[in-house]
């Protein structure tokens, strides 16, 4: 009798962990069970987002560029189940190659996104940007991987945690990532992954009182009322972003400028 | 009638000095009795037909009528914007551009005295401030963002910076003119148009600014100015011809707007309300933190959304922070705005006079202890004597809420840590401060404070090359600096 293969179980990632849907619940896509997050799934993951911000946020620069690049490397260690998944050799370099051009973002975004001010005044001023805190990214549709990674590195370069709502149509690619991040040094909870239903899940992030930022990337039809939402505590709505660059990256940035006094 | 409510109505008390009056003459300026709309570069009848008199809150007195724009008015007025904005303003040489902004910034020096004293006049604050800090930095806004008109191509290496077409501009109360300045200058230097709506209590200034723009020659259309209240806000806000809303005010109406802005592709800027945290430590120049508290809070009668409303002191020198504060009050001089030595004029409005009242009570109610200087307060015109709370736990609502008064909550800390914990502790995240002599707590103090400004050793100071802007419900987007700028581009 021939070998049998192991079938991969498909599953959320949330907090540094691989755990089903809390509801116990998933739906068959691309020839996987996949769990089918649930509203309190997506709570779980903005706490977990949450706890995880300020270690994350706290790294030296030099070291998140260094675990970033990290992820393209086990990523291009891992390119052939990416291929398999994405079904496309030119997707998986692109996002491979998206990985190693945002890691190395990581200490510049302070460089051209700050300034020192020079004030009518004997003040020392200066800008700097820091990352927003939780960022909810809702994944495009296609392509797949390079989607996500498109949106996802440039939120995480600059400190941010975030929570990303999967392809609903194509989400292994997005869980198979999550593997490449768990071994990647990325600090649990950083990044978290919910699969799912984006029409039950998109407003629950949306209207989450402690996600800071939103990205509407792969929302499907009219974002208009998940806009509405995201007013409940003045989140930083995303829409276009600024394409592949340390823009988007600002995109989840805040500008914090502080002031001290020159003298003897 | 509560405790402070009888104080305040005490008979005057004589201060250790006696100044004698030493009011600024309000001569300088002119008014109209009634005011048009100022749409398409001249004063138009208002079409909502509604006029109503704009107030000083120092003496109740009425100033002059204004409009009050509706749905028509403020249609008329982005009409006006757009049309300036594609026949010419958008494709003026930049160089030109530069130039126009460069003559209001020096006309508004030329005329800086009038514009003080009735900023004064209409919403009560101090002429000292209105003279030596709201106009001074108003000109300087206009006359910073005159220079990038012609340079935008450097402020966005890699990128085409456009403009985006008629900004809507809704402005408050407490700084009428500055806000005016640091919401019109960039928008003109990256060639968009404008239709600015004033604040219902304080639209004086920007009325006598529309002369500011004939002397300055700016063309027809390109600055239009429509008063009135929320109704002419709202209105402008959904108007589908506007590219841009930009809005400073408090954090609820804030809401409103990026609620009704969803699902469009207006480009959104917010400055809203705060509740800033100002820390003391043990180790800081105490007299000098002592002046950093009282301009943090009484600066403008605490009319500031970047107010340092929650003083944060290491609980080792509470005693003698409180003691060393509450005599430095004392000296603190309320009344007449047009005097030349008011340090705390009058409060904008009956409005916010009862805002004030309510939240002290609730402070009061929830078991905080009470101070207030012995002060003459006026009999005509709206007053509130600086008042400092402590005993303040921070569920209270004074150490929760904005209250936008000169009203300070004291709550105490032991480790720089529970200090962070307990300044971050809030929807808010425009502004705060930190005093001490340790250089590297500074800015590790700096760092971890979520906030858009931080003053060190110092606070409540602005500069038009400064971004400011807030963190979390203080909104988003930044005015004044480089990155001011980007709030009225796109890109190609």
């Amino acid at each position: 009798m021939t070998r049998l293969p192991v079938a991969k179980t498909y599953k959320l990632f949330v907090g540094g962990a691989f755990p089903r849907s809390e509801s116990g619940r998933s739906y068959e896509i691309e020839g996987a069970n996949v769990a089918l997050g649930s509203r309190k799934d997506v709570r779980d993951a903005v706490r977990a987002a949450r706890e995880a911000f300020p270690s994350w946020a706290g790294l030296t620069a030099y070291n998140r560029g260094q675990v970033l690049y990290r992820v393209a490397e086990i990523m291009e260690g891992r390119r052939a189940q990416f291929e398999e998944l994405v079904g496309d050799q030119a997707e998986v370099d692109a996002a491979i190659d998206a990985w190693v051009w945002y890691a190395g973002w990581a200490d510049k975004l302070a460089q051209v996104l700050g300034t020192s001010n020079p004030v009518a005044g004997p003040y020392f001023n200066f800008t700097i940007p820091e990352p927003t805190g939780v960022a909810g990214i809702v994944a495009p549709e296609e392509p797949p991987l390079l989607g996500l990674v498109e949106r996802l590195a440039p939120a995480l370069i600059g400190g941010n945690a975030v929570v990303v709502l999967a392809s609903e149509r194509r989400p292994l690619a997005a869980i198979t990532l999550a593997e490449a991040l768990a071994t990647s040094d990325v600090p649990g909870g950083a990044v978290n992954i919910i699969t799912g239903r984006k029409s039950e899940l998109c407003a629950v992030l949306a209207g989450h009182m402690d996600v800071n930022a939103l990205d509407l990337a792969g929302v499907v039809g009219d974002s208009t009322e998940l806009e509405r939402l995201a007013a409940d505590n003045v989140k930083r709505v995303v829409r276009n972003g600024g394409g592949h660059s340390p823009w988007h990256a600002a995109a989840f940035l805040e500008l914090k400028t502080v002031w001290h006094p020159i003298g003897v | 009638m509560t405790e402070i409510d009888k104080k305040q109505d005490r008979s005057p008390v004589p201060s250790v000095f006696e100044y004698s009056p030493a009011p600024e003459s309000r001569d300088v300026v002119t008014l109209e009795d009634r005011y048009g709309l100022f749409i398409g570069g001249e004063f138009v009848e208002p079409r909502s037909g509604e006029f109503h008199p704009s107030v000083s809150p120092s003496s109740e007195e009425e100033l002059a009528e204004v409009s009050y724009g509706g749905a028509e008015d403020v249609d008329a007025a982005v009409g006006a914007a757009r049309t300036a904005f594609e026949n010419g303003w958008s494709s003026w040489p930049a160089g030109e551009r530069a130039k126009i902004i460069y003559r209001i910034a020096r006309i508004l020096q030329e005329r800086a005295r009038e514009f003080a004293v009735l900023e004064s006049l209409d919403g009560g604050k101090p002429i000292r401030e209105s003279r030596d800090v709201d106009l001074p930095l108003a000109a300087a806004h206009f006359f910073y963002y005159a220079g990038w008109a012609d340079k935008l191509e450097y402020a966005f290496p890699n990128r085409t910076p456009r403009p985006l077409g008629v900004a809507a501009q809704i402005i408050p109360w407490n700084f009428p003119m500055l806000m005016l300045a640091w919401k019109v200058a960039p928008a003109l230097a990256a060639g968009n148009t404008v239709v600015l709506k004033p604040a219902e209590t304080t639209p004086l200034t920007a009325l006598l600014f529309a002369d500011v723009l004939r002397q300055a020659e700016v063309p027809p259309g390109v600055v239009n100015i429509v008063t009135g209240d929320g109704r002419a806000g709202s209105e402008l806000v959904k108007h589908p011809d506007v590219d841009k809303v930009a809005f400073t005010g408090s954090t609820e109406v804030g809401k409103e707007i990026q609620r009704a802005v969803a699902g469009t592709t207006k480009k959104l800027t917010l400055e809203l309300g705060g509740k800033a945290a100002n820390v003391i430590f043990d180790d800081a120049p105490l007299d000098q933190a002592v002046e950093g508290i009282v301009n943090g809070i009484y600066f403008n009668q605490g009319h500031v959304c970047c107010a340092g409303s929650r003083l944060l002191v290491q609980e080792s020198i509470y005693e003698q922070t409180i003691q060393k504060l509450k005599r430095r009050m004392s000296n603190l001089r309320v009344g007449d705005p047009l005097d030349k030595n008011t340090d705390i004029g009058a409060i904008n409005s009956k409005a916010q006079l009862e805002r004030i009242q309510e939240l002290v009570r609730s402070g009061e109610e929830e078991g905080a202890d009470v101070f207030q200087p012995e002060c003459r307060l006026p009999e005509k015109g709206w007053w509130f004597a600086p008042t400092v709370f402590t005993s303040v736990a921070q569920s209270y609502r004074i150490a929760q809420e904005e209250i936008f008064g000169p009203v300070l909550s004291v709550l105490t800390f032991r480790t720089p840590d529970e200090a962070i914990e307990k300044a971050n502790n809030t929807p808010y995240g425009l502004a705060a401060g930190v005093w001490t002599e340790k250089g590297s707590r500074i800015l590790w103090m700096a760092q971890r404070l979520r906030a858009g400004v931080v003053w060190a050793n110092t606070y409540n100071r602005f500069d038009p090359t400064s971004p400011f802007g807030g963190y979390k419900e203080s909104g988003f987007g930044r005015e004044g600096g480089l990155h001011g700028l980007e709030a009225y581009v796109r890109f190609e």
